[in-house]
């Protein structure tokens, strides 16, 4: 049996009066690849960004590989071998993407591996035709793309990805699907997605969010055929 | 590409060199020497402006307490050294202080700008009330408005009456600045230059990747703010006399406007700017026909309306407009000694 890698309890975060998360538990094992959904507003984004420290939790745990992260910053959450991959792809425009990557593989290997890793992971990604150009001119579908390259360089064990699918051509929506599975042999992934016809595609375990709360967790097919949750959907009292 | 950075490296010293004997021949050197000082200064600015993106509003506040610091040590100890050394440390340390008050206190650049103009400002009020015969320290009294004259100049290290003055501390001032220079850039090849660069681009998602962008720019600060020291312990050098005008509005102004006229993101760009400017400024000191901050103002508005990049930028986009074609001839020549920015 895998070996528990994240864990929240009670992890909650409200916003004045509004509570986007509400004590919520969850267990994610290694290797596993788990989707979070739910309609606009149900918590998936907050609850993501209480796990990468981008948000403090009003209250709760967050307990990574046995060790509580929670109230740590963004960096020294990520430094312990964690990809994160905002909703709005954050790379860095200026530089080539080659630079984006390698600096990525920097924060966790010496300059030397870090370039070995940097050609890996451009060549694993198919960036190589796109690795000397700089990251501001390219199209939204290569800049997602570079974006995993990011996230995929440090050789990470947890990797969080906010809707990596948004806007992206079919085409580019394959490829991505085939990199995070890859991604699966040797790191447990969250996706956090909107897209149906892409969960549906990776198939695999859904936790359901619904108005701050997890709703219901389980197989893709067997969610997606829960009654509660097509009402959820269909924006019908759960 | 280390054999690429070896040729940059010899090539750049040897029009070094060559600039350093010639300039004399067209030059006062006591004209010159000021030039290189303000270049030091732009160049403090343009690595933590335009590689860090840091826009700080007080670079004039490290060069002034360079200059102050040189000239209090020098009275106190004598002999030059350790007083360089010093005047080098003190602001150094400063910057890494406020600094860290600053990123960590996560303020954003607006506040960053504001508080590093009102740091200076404090200095310029303060160092200007200090006439009386209460501020000292040790056997140097801060004189308030009109500074402190008479402080040991530069000496040759470990001989007090071999003073370095009038030529000689031009060369040493130009040494100086190829120095400072070269480990600019050694520092912006380095990891640690290359993940300031990216903070420029993009702080979140640099802390993302895992690193701490607190720290990191807050080393970058204090290495600009050394750099500006060394330009004002040079300054004390040249002018002999530290006053608080050094700290005034108009100087630090003055180190902005030097970057973007050079070329922010450049490494030679601020360097060129300072001195091109600071030497308009002297031939326009010379007449009393128009006022030099009009034309000052006039040439900054110029930059930002026609050349908004700066003039290293423009001139490295004309050259390769000439010489672009000349180059996809020889496909063996491309693509060779890119660095990850220009200049």
């Amino acid at each position: 049996m895998a070996e528990t890698v994240l864990e929240t309890s009670g992890l909650t975060m409200t916003f004045g009066g509004v509570t986007a998360c509400d004590a919520v538990d969850f267990k994610l094992k290694a290797r596993e690849l788990r989707c979070l959904i739910g309609p606009n507003g149900a918590g998936k984004s907050t609850f993501f960004k209480c796990l990468t420290g981008l948000l403090k939790p009003t209250s709760g745990a967050v307990f990574m590989q046995g060790e509580e992260t929670t109230n740590w910053h963004t960096h020294e959450i990520s430094s312990l071998g964690v990809g994160i991959k905002t909703q709005v792809a954050s790379v860095l425009d200026g530089v080539t993407v080659h630079e984006n990557i390698w600096l990525a593989a920097r924060r966790f290997f010496s300059s030397s591996i870090a370039e070995t890793k940097a050609k890996e992971t451009i060549e694993r990604l198919y960036l190589g035709d796109i690795a000397k150009s700089n990251v501001g001119q390219l199209a939204h579908g290569e800049r997602q793309r570079v974006e995993l390259g990011i996230v995929a360089a440090g050789d990470p064990w947890l990797v969080l990805l906010d809707e990596p699918a948004a806007g992206m051509t079919s085409e580019d929506v394959d490829r991505m699907t085939e990199i995070i599975r890859e991604m699966t042999t040797t790191a447990a992934v969250i996706i956090v997605e909107h897209d149906m016809q892409f969960i549906r595609s990776i198939a695999t375990d859904v936790t359901v969010f619904h108005q701050g709360g997890i709703l219901l967790e389980g197989n893709v097919e067997q969610v997606m055929s829960d009654e509660t949750v097509r009402n959820v959907y269909l924006g019908k009292k759960a | 590409m280390r054999e690429i950075t070896l040729q940059r490296f010899t090539l750049s010293i040897i029009i070094a060199a060559a600039l350093m004997l010639f300039l004399p021949v067209i030059m006062n050197t006591f004209v010159l020497t000021p030039l290189l000082i303000y270049g030091m200064l732009g160049m403090s600015l343009g690595l933590i402006w335009g590689f860090g993106g840091i826009l700080c509003f007080g670079q004039a506040a490290f060069f002034g307490l360079g200059a102050y610091a040189y000239a209090i040590s020098a009275i106190n100890i004598g002999e030059s050294t350790i007083p360089m050394l010093i005047a080098v440390m003190v602001p150094a340390i400063f910057a890494a202080v406020l600094g860290a008050m600053m990123f960590y206190g996560r303020l954003g650049d607006v506040y960053l700008g504001v508080i590093t103009l009102v740091v200076t400002l404090i200095f310029f009020k303060f160092m200007n009330s200090t006439a009386g015969p209460d501020y000292v320290i040790g056997t140097a009294r801060l004189g308030g408005f009109n500074g402190i004259p008479g402080f040991q100049t530069l000496n040759i290290p470990g001989l007090p009456d071999d003073y370095i003055y009038g030529d000689s501390l031009y060369y040493v001032t130009f040494v100086l600045l190829v120095v400072a220079y070269w480990l600019v850039n050694w520092l912006l090849q380095s990891p640690f230059g290359r993940v300031a660069v990216a903070i420029r681009e993009n702080e979140q998602r640099v802390s993302l990747m895992g690193y701490d962008i607190r720290a990191r720019k807050t080393i970058l600060f204090a290495i600009g703010g050394a750099i500006a020291g060394l330009a004002g312990a040079l300054f004390a050098n040249w002018a002999e006399i530290v006053t608080p005008g050094l700290f005034s509005l108009s100087q630090t102004a003055e180190i902005i406007i030097w970057c973007i006229v050079g070329g922010l993101g450049t490494r030679l760009g601020p360097i060129l700017g300072a001195a091109g400017l600071a030497y308009l400024k002297f031939l326009l000191g010379q007449q009393a026909f128009i006022d030099n901050t009009i034309i000052m103002g006039l040439i900054l508005v110029l930059f930002v309306l026609f050349l908004p990049k700066g003039l290293i930028p423009a001139i490295e986009s004309v050259w390769k407009l000439s010489v672009g074609k000349r180059r996809r001839c020889h496909p063996s020549r491309r693509r060779k000694g890119r660095a990850i920015t220009n200049g």
